[in-house]
């Protein structure tokens, strides 16, 4: 890949959308996930991003046709549904948190591959295509497109920004948040439902498999860098769209490379290089100062206690 | 053998391996770390299949799975072990990270050739039959002897250490006291599943496998709060909707993998609802009842109180009461014989209330 590739993003009609759709995905994916992540519900939006699926097959069969806009509204009904079953399951019985995410993830996601290869194996000619929903096909997204996800990314950082003092309080101390008068599970519902719409963004772009690293990783890889929340969602934000843009680029670059798993690489060469060497809390410079300190201590021991084999010859000497 | 049979005596096997260690994961609240498994031995699957040249490798396939399991169990616990990254979001970037190096390197590799992202996804378990392998002179299906040696292999291990697996599982803190190593038990349980995951990759794919693993025991709880009735019941369902789901798929020509995932999800929702346990439906029935019979209890007290002048009017303008409270509050006082039949007077007090007691 060089310079002149990459300078085309701006010339080339193909690479701007790819581009333009990827950062978007990155953006909304790193603010809205940075919530998830500090509200520990990281895996929710796993199992929202398979619960789109059959959300955009039966999308495809009702409407017949491969508009982006009913697919991905289908897509996001499913996730939605699925969201609300989970908090049913939840509220009515004793599984746990984790197995009613598994069990919502699995059922849902087989019921869209079942739909799927059912489509797939029917005889409508126009049913082609619909796979690159699994890992997203980013070379496919045009400029329609681009304008969909745009106006679904500034209804979520519309959302966010409107509620952003809710959204902190909620996710740092619920309890204290319900004393003040905010109707936390509200404002959670509202969250989950950013979530989703995060979701309906990467489905062309990065599909519904890998979706939820997307919502995870950048978050992860910004709370490395700053302690503020501010700058956090700014900094996830950046990490997102610059995996997103990143991996989309490579695979409009090579043929037939499905965006979603080079996307989740990217991010993640850039989350494992802020868990290892952020300034603030990476693990290489805890590792370093942990070993100076030991150095010290044992040095200081040394000046101060004399020298351990010193006591021990003398201990044998007193016994004889 | 006939071909239909082959298969569904494959995905019967798929269901019953998988719902004997899904009812421990389940119930150790390992359901997400299993899903995460599920993906990310597919790297290790695709190493086995180019160490191999291509063709299907078992026992590479088996050794690279269980290695990548391992990995992404011990990675996730070292992330949390570094206090930087919370166990959700542990698990959330270890297995796509794994997973898309699995898919990228079949997409670059192997576009063409046996291993591909449709089988990853979910499987193809109508060509079991066709994979056939020599066992004692016997030409057998391949993925059947694969899924029957796995099965018996999960069937011995729980059978072995019932009495430890469900102590651990219930109380880590007591089974770790008395001298069984909960750690040991938790990795062989991962060792296991990732073993399972291989074993069944070819025929319902790595991403589907986790339906069969979680949903059926999912399931099962919703219905029992005994142990060995859990893990019957599990069995049973994985195996009915691996049957059922054959047949449907055959009828409208979809996955089979998919079809039987959409039937156990449908039985999940089916227990959800109907449960006598903890549906949602039972639940909303016992909800309703206790707040009639608290109400009927207040009512039975103010009567009790007020003697026969009282009326319910004055009783619901005291409780706020609507007009369809009242009368559920009433019915149920009357029904418990705690009102006599013209419904003023006090004939029985309800149990607990120790009003008998005032008249002395």
């Amino acid at each position: 890949m060089n310079v002149e590739f990459l300078l085309s993003v701006f010339t080339d009609y193909t690479l701007r959308n790819v581009a333009l759709g990827s950062a978007l995905l990155g953006i909304t994916g790193g603010i809205v996930g940075a919530f998830a992540v500090l509200r520990r519900q990281s895996l929710l939006g796993d199992a929202l991003s398979h619960a789109a699926l059959p959300g955009i097959g039966l999308a495809f069969l009702l409407s017949g046709g491969k508009a982006p806009l009913w697919l991905l509204l289908g897509g996001g009904a499913t996730a939605w549904l699925a969201a609300l079953a989970m908090i049913t399951v939840l509220r009515f019985t004793r599984l746990s948190e984790d197995a009613a995410l598994g069990t919502m993830l699995a059922s849902f996601f087989g019921f869209g591959i079942a739909l799927l290869t059912f489509i797939q194996n029917g005889s409508n000619a126009s049913q082609s295509g619909l796979d690159k929903f699994l890992f997203g096909q980013a070379a496919t997204i045009v400029a329609a497109d681009v304008i969909l996800m745009a106006i679904l990314a500034a209804l979520a950082l519309g959302a966010v920004m409107l509620l952003f003092k809710e959204f902190k309080l909620v996710s740092f101390d619920p309890a204290y948040a319900a004393t003040l008068g905010v109707p936390a599970p509200l404002i959670g519902t509202v969250m989950t439902s950013l979530a989703v719409v995060a979701v309906m963004i990467g489905l062309q772009s990065v599909g519904v498999v890998l979706m939820a690293a997307m919502l995870v990783a950048p978050a992860v890889a910004a709370r490395q860098w700053t302690d503020h929340l501010g700058k956090m969602l700014l900094l996830s934000a950046g990490f997102g769209a610059a995996s997103g843009v990143a991996g989309a680029l490579v695979s409009a670059a090579v043929t037939n490379l499905p965006t979603g798993p080079l996307v989740i690489v990217a991010i993640s060469i850039l989350m494992i290089f802020s868990l290892l060497f952020a300034p603030l809390r990476g693990l290489l410079w805890a590792r370093i100062s942990a070993s100076r300190r030991d150095r010290n201590l044992r040095e200081s021991t040394r000046r101060i206690v004399p020298p351990l084999g010193h006591l021990h010859d003398q201990g044998v000497q007193h016994e004889r | 053998m006939s071909a239909d049979l082959i298969i569904v005596l494959t995905a019967c096997l798929v269901a019953v391996a998988g719902s004997l260690l899904g009812v421990f994961l389940v119930l150790r609240r390992l359901s997400m770390i299993s899903d995460a498994i599920s993906h990310s031995v597919l790297p290790g699957i695709v190493a086995a299949f180019w160490f191999s040249g291509g063709d299907t490798a078992t026992v590479p396939a088996l050794i690279g799975a269980a290695a990548m399991g391992l990995l992404t169990v011990v990675a996730v616990e070292v992330l949390v072990r570094s206090g930087r990254v919370k166990n959700d979001a542990a698990i959330g970037v270890v297995f796509p990270l794994l997973f898309s190096i699995g898919v990228i390197l079949i997409s670059v590799y192997f576009r063409n050739a046996h291993l591909d992202l449709d089988a990853v996804l979910y499987g193809e378990i109508a060509y079991a039959p066709f994979n056939l392998v020599g066992v004692f002179g016997q030409m057998l299906p391949e993925s059947l002897v694969l899924m029957g040696t796995l099965t018996l292999l999960n069937a011995a291990f729980v059978g072995m250490f019932f009495k430890e697996l469900r102590l651990s599982t219930f109380d880590a803190g007591l089974a770790a006291s008395l001298g069984f190593a909960p750690g040991v038990l938790h990795y062989a349980l991962m060792t296991l599943l990732s073993f399972t995951t291989v074993g069944a990759f070819e025929a319902v794919g790595a991403v589907l496998i986790v339906a069969f693993v979680i949903v059926p025991p999912a399931s099962a709880y919703l219905l029992t709060r005994k142990l060995s009735a859990m893990l019957g019941l599990s069995l049973g369902i994985g195996v009915i909707c691996s049957v059922a789901g054959y047949f449907v798929a055959m009828a409208v020509d979809a996955s089979i993998a998919g079809m039987i995932a959409s039937l156990l999800g449908a039985v999940f929702f089916l227990c959800l609802l109907l449960s006598p346990l903890d549906g949602v439906l039972a639940t909303l029935y016992r909800r309703a009842r206790q707040r009639d019979s608290v109400a009927a209890r207040q009512l039975v007290a103010y009567f009790f109180k007020k003697g026969r002048e009282a009326s319910l009017s004055e009783v619901a303008q005291r409780f706020e009461w609507t007009p369809r409270q009242t009368k559920r509050a009433h019915h149920y006082a009357r029904k418990q014989g705690w009102l006599s039949q013209d419904g003023v007077t006090v004939s029985r007090t309800p149990p607990g209330m120790g009003m008998g007691h005032a008249s002395d």
